[in-house]
């Protein structure tokens, strides 16, 4: 294995200590009553538990939901309040869709690299069962505006502006504001553009449930998790997942623009609706080594990208591409030296694209400005313990599942061979984002 | 109309009014430890039956050291009352008998103080080790001792408990830990049993220094079973006297294990203990907080069938968690520095590994094995100054035992000497007194908490 970055030089590199998630339930199940706020101090205190922090002063936690009430707007520190954590530790609510708690694991990171804190916490939590729910648009204008009239009449004559229509809430959609397409359906166009077939998506698909299950079945996640009101397993997990069965299910996303394209996308393709929090305890290698505590593996680098996919022609979930070639680059790696590939499963057809696209020298010449694609990669290294196809996919939590999970994965390598190992996280985001970032243990 | 017509009966309101007139059993109010409790609530009355006793002059300093009242005299006038005042303990220096002759001096001391025991008082027999005589009038005298104490435990009221030590030769320096838990309120559910002090040859340790508010103060431990019920309390036992506690329970009772955790200042370890990597991942977790000093095996399951109707997968899965985890674990310890020199095992028997119970051959099988654990492990630890004993629950108030049909349950409670059900609390409570450094004379043995429950008495 090459070292990495030999001419990048960080003050040092955050470690990874270890995790703490719920499990993860899908939408309007388990978790139907359990807020954002309730799962994140509930994540939360497990981690404590775990690693005995009862009282710490933490550098800071990090933490932000996609769904987020407005009364939520302190949600991380008021979960710090209500968790077992010494109430001096500072919080912030960060948001950046899917990609919100591998931003709040890069924040972190970056700050114990600085040298300006010793210990963080990185953390994710979204409902879709406990959703915010907002008045319509045209009730909420009558309502201002009574509010703002100064007399009785004025009031009145306001109020007086209500309609029956005006009663029909906003129900939060996962649908793009600039295009007002839904996400699976930005996702079925770009299965189209790069005729990514249903066999390989269900394949794709089967294997993150198979894995997921055997990982469970060895006690992988015995230490990255605790049961939650009942729960003890993520319960989108479906062991016996067979390409037979889901060839049987019909597609749901259809892809607009392209009338002689089959559609490919399946509700088992795509990941569901779903609740759930996690969390990652960062440090620096001396706050973990005073308390005698592991380090599982170290944050390298990171590196967020987006792309136009509202006046160009890119994919809404296509920023992955871009940042990882950046920051291979920058480290001096290629696509192929990697252990591990932990790429967020939005669809399985997302990440199928994004493969395809680095192995076609057209779009690495034209988009990326590469002389050379980046390649194919060994896909058994790819989501050998599950991912968000099987577990759910809690759109703020799932950086903090993969952080831990790659961080894991190292850290049994380096044991297991004592030669160490790097891994590669990909995570797609609403907006045209994307976050990626490198671990190495 | 059940067929239970006595049951029937007392439960009318006629049958009520005359059970109430011929005195059922009364329930008394157990004494129980609180931090900062004087050792004794009132005097105690010490005596010696024969001149060779070796004892007596050890626990009178003792009791004296700690400012309590001492008679020799059991029809003493006490704390400025008269001969017929009550006593908060009455201590009896049996060693020395040379035949069944000398017991009558026993008797004359325990009699008057049957009469005068106050409400949980104590009353102590310190006897020789049978074994440890090869004359037959001797050894009867000294076996004599527990028949007498077993039958006056059925006698004692009012939560006043009797129970009997026996001291090996050149073991009565050894035995303050062991006097300071029989007299005080931590032993308020042991009643009518006897513990070996000293019979495991090659111990050493000491009971200089010890903060005994704090008996565990600098010590970790580790408890099995630790999300609920009395693994629970345990931990919170073990954590008031002093312990950082790391608490273990499978990864399904993860969020009972954060809770327990949590509200002691411990850490939580979720691992199924039957996992071939168990005993390593423990001794791992371990070294977070510097090594381990004692080590409660405390998880336990029941899969109840009768014998007839068992089958194999069922009778494995038991003796698996209650057995072979424990000897697993302890194999690990024996052979690792991670365990360290001084180092305490306790484990959970129960009273049907002693007595048997219908339908739980499975658990009574893996309880019995443990005490059969216990004596071939006790003289392997004795390199490391370490010990292991277990503890043998009789009925204890837990959520298993409310959910028990009435009928059992009552026989539970009422069949005993002390007619009530324990409480976790009193099973923790030996536990913490094994798992103190000063018992390091302790080992091998097999104490049962049970208000001496009839069954297999």
């Amino acid at each position: 294995m090459t070292s990495a970055s030999p001419s990048r030089s960080l003050p040092r590199r955050a470690a990874i200590v270890g995790a703490n998630r719920i499990p993860f339930a899908r939408s309007n199940g388990a978790y139907a009553r359990a807020s954002n706020q309730d799962m994140l101090t509930a994540a939360l205190d497990g981690l404590v538990a775990r690693f005995g922090l009862q009282g710490e002063h933490l550098g800071e936690v990090a933490s932000g939901a996609v769904l987020k009430k407005s009364s939520d707007f302190n949600l991380t520190r008021e979960a710090v309040l209500g968790s077992r954590l010494a109430a001096a530790t500072p919080t912030y609510d960060l948001q950046q869709a899917c990609g919100t708690s591998l931003q709040t694991t890069l924040q972190v990171a970056n700050k114990i690299a600085l040298g300006q804190i010793e210990s963080g916490i990185a953390s994710g939590v979204d409902t879709t069962s406990d959703a915010p729910i907002e008045v319509n648009e045209d009730l909420r204008a009558v309502l201002l505006a009574a509010n703002r009239a100064k007399s009785t009449a004025g009031v009145l004559k306001a109020l007086a502006g209500l309609r029956p229509g005006q009663i029909v809430p906003e129900i939060p959609a996962n649908r793009e504001p600039r295009t007002g397409m839904s996400m699976g359906e930005h996702a079925a166009q770009t299965a189209a553009t790069w005729g990514i077939s249903r066999t390989a998506q269900d394949e794709i698909t089967v294997n993150s449930h198979r894995n997921l299950a055997a990982a469970y079945d060895r006690g992988f996640f015995d230490d990255l998790m605790t049961p939650y009101l009942g729960l003890t397993k993520d319960n989108n997990l479906r062991a016996d997942s067979t390409l037979e069965g889901l060839a049987k299910l019909k597609p749901v996303f259809r892809p607009a623009g392209y009338p002689d394209t089959e559609a490919t996308m399946t509700a088992a393709n795509s990941t569901p609706l779903t609740d759930g929090a996690a969390t990652v305890l960062l440090a620096s290698d001396e706050w973990a080594a005073e308390r005698n505590l592991p380090v599982l593996a170290h944050f390298v680098d990171a590196e967020t990208a987006a792309v136009d996919y509202v006046h160009g022609d890119e994919g809404l979930l296509m920023a992955p591409t871009y940042a990882v070639p950046r920051m291979l680059e920058r480290n001096g790696l290629t696509l192929q030296d990697f252990d591990f590939y932990e790429f967020h499963e939005a669809f399985a057809s997302t990440i199928l694209a994004t493969f395809a696209a680095w192995e076609d020298p057209i779009f690495c010449k034209e988009k990326l400005g590469r002389d050379e694609p980046l390649g194919s990669f060994d896909k058994s290294k790819l989501n050998v313990a599950g991912s968000s196809l099987a577990t759910g996919h809690p759109f703020a939590a799932t950086g903090a599942r993969i952080v831990p999970t790659l961080a894991k994965l190292l850290h049994e390598k380096s044991q297991r061979d004592g030669s160490g190992g790097r891994g590669l996280i990909s995570i797609c985001a609403a907006g045209g984002q994307g976050v990626v970032a490198i671990l190495e243990a | 109309m059940s067929n239970d017509w006595y049951s029937d009966f007392v439960n009318s309101g006629f049958g009520k009014t005359i059970a109430g007139q011929v005195g059922l059993p009364p329930v008394p109010k157990l004494r129980r430890y609180e931090p900062g409790q004087p050792l004794l609530s009132g005097p105690a009355l010490l005596g010696t039956a024969t001149a060779d006793g070796r004892v007596a002059k050890v626990v009178r300093s003792f009791l004296t050291d700690l400012g309590v009242e001492v008679h020799d005299d059991p029809n003493a006038a006490v704390g400025g009352g008269s001969s017929s005042s009550k006593v908060a303990a009455g201590i009896v220096d049996a060693t020395g008998l040379s035949s069944p002759a000398d017991l009558a001096e026993v008797q004359a001391f325990l009699t008057p103080v049957m009469r005068r025991i106050g409400p949980s008082g104590r009353i102590l027999v310190i006897g020789d080790v049978p074994a440890e005589a090869e004359a037959p009038a001797v050894r009867a005298a000294r076996r004599a001792l527990e028949g007498l104490v077993r039958s006056a435990g059925k006698e004692a009221r009012y939560g006043a408990t009797v129970n009997l030590v026996h001291v090996a030769n050149g073991a009565e320096n050894d035995l303050e830990s062991t006097l300071r838990f029989f007299l005080s309120s931590r032993s308020a559910f042991v009643h009518g049993q006897r513990l070996d002090v000293g019979t495991v040859p090659g111990f050493s340790g000491s009971s200089q220094g010890v903060d005994w508010d704090k008996p565990l103060a600098g010590r970790v431990a580790l408890v099995t079973g630790a999300a609920r019920g009395i693994g629970a309390t345990v931990a919170a036992t073990l954590r008031r006297d002093g312990a950082t506690v790391i608490c273990v329970d499978v990864p399904a009772a993860g969020d009972a294990l954060a809770r327990t955790a949590n509200d002691i200042g411990g850490s939580a370890l979720q691992l199924d203990i039957t996992a071939d990597h168990a005993p390593a991942t423990i001794l791992d977790h371990a070294q977070r907080h510097g090594g381990l000093d004692v080590v409660v095996h405390n998880a336990g399951i029941t899969r109840d069938k009768l014998l007839a109707n068992q089958d194999r997968d069922r009778w494995n899965s038991v003796i698996d968690v209650n057995l072979n985890s424990q000897l697993a674990i302890n194999d690990a310890l024996l052979s690792s520095e991670v365990f360290h020199r001084g180092g305490r095992i306790v484990t959970v028997s129960s009273m049907a590994g002693i007595a048997g119970n219908r339908g739980q051959t499975s658990y009574g099988a893996s309880k019995a094995g443990v005490i059969g654990m216990v004596d071939a492990t006790a003289p392997l630890l004795v390199e490391k100054d370490a010990t292991i004993n277990a503890v043998a629950p009789g009925f204890i108030e837990t959520a298993m035992t409310k959910a028990m049909p009435v009928g059992t349950r009552e026989a539970g409670r009422r069949l005993s000497s002390m007619t009530q059900g324990g409480l976790p609390v009193d099973v923790a409570e030996t536990i913490a007194w094994f798992a103190q450094g000063a018992s390091y004379a302790v080992n091998g043995q097999v104490l049962r908490v049970d208000g001496q429950n009839f069954l297999g008495a």
